[in-house]
């Protein structure tokens, strides 16, 4: 029973808990300077960046965008994601009763400085199950290789 | 739900059970009611829809495409599993739910009973 309580996501406890989350997600990081462009935690949508050596990977979990409109641009470094989810709730249906509405819609921009060995001119983009993947890959130059010994 | 698979390490079973709640939306309306819930990086095969009685649980797990040796620099979504569960009420014809998953949105289309759909009772004068 008690666990049936703490595990419903409107009551008093989910609510504690979302605020504990709210608050490791300010304090957590502390001390270290961040990105000019970084932006506040929970904002939407979300976005992880992993790297490989010869490459640089960004994910945008942005569900329900039409692929056709979304626009990655780099200009000088700079990676700059955005799109547009348009709400599927009926509006002026008189009819429609809307109990809750957690997901956004509007136009979105996330901006990430890439790194300088990054090849602008070898960059790809997918959209698949709603996370929009990024791939950038570094110049050759830039890329491990292994040097043999005579 | 019952898990039969032998547990080896806590923690690898704490780490399944962390999910993440999915936004969603809820509207209903004359016919029945519509829930949209949003789970990027969820494939078909990794999403689960169970009923048991009158609660709706919803499940995935998400199946990032990465490619070998990928270090992770600067992640906000941290948690890869959503899970959400709802009450639902008995008008609800729960075996005709319609379930679509597109562009990792979940749409759940739940029609009310038949006979539960509103009605006009006519009155009668004697």
């Amino acid at each position: 029973m008690y666990e049936s309580i703490l595990n419903h996501p409107n009551d008093l406890f989910g609510q504690f808990e979302r605020l504990r989350r709210e608050l490791d997600d300010v304090f957590g990081v502390s001390g270290s300077p961040s990105s000019i462009r970084s932006v506040a935690p929970g904002t939407v949508p979300a976005v992880n960046v992993g790297h490989t050596p010869t490459s640089v990977e960004i994910y945008v979990f942005a569900p329900g965008l039409d692929a056709s409109k979304v626009e990655v641009t780099v200009d000088r470094g700079v990676l700059r994601i955005s799109g547009e989810r348009t709400s599927r709730i009926p509006a002026d249906d008189v009819n429609v009763h809307v109990y809750t509405r957690e997901r956004g819609a509007g136009h979105f921009t996330r901006a990430i400085s890439l790194p300088d060995d990054v090849d602008p001119g070898r960059i790809n983009a997918t959209y698949r199950d709603g996370v929009l993947q990024v791939s950038a890959t570094r110049h050759e130059s830039a890329q491990p290789k292994r040097i043999t010994v005579q | 739900m019952s898990d039969t698979k032998q547990v080896t390490r806590a923690g690898a079973e704490q780490e399944q059970q962390r999910a993440v709640l999915p936004a969603v939306d809820v509207f209903e309306d004359t016919t029945g009611i519509t829930v949209l819930a949003d789970m990027p990086g969820v494939p078909k095969d990794q999403l689960e829809i169970k009923i048991e009685g009158d609660a709706l649980l919803i499940e995935g797990s998400v199946q990032p495409r990465t490619p070998e040796g990928l270090q992770a620099v600067y992640a906000e979504v941290r948690v890869p599993r959503y899970r959400r569960s709802f009450t639902l009420s008995r008008e609800l014809d729960t075996a005709r739910i319609d379930a679509n998953l597109k562009d990792g949105v979940l749409t759940l289309r739940i029609p009310k009973q038949a006979h539960a759909q509103p009605r006009r009772i006519a009155v009668k004068s004697s």
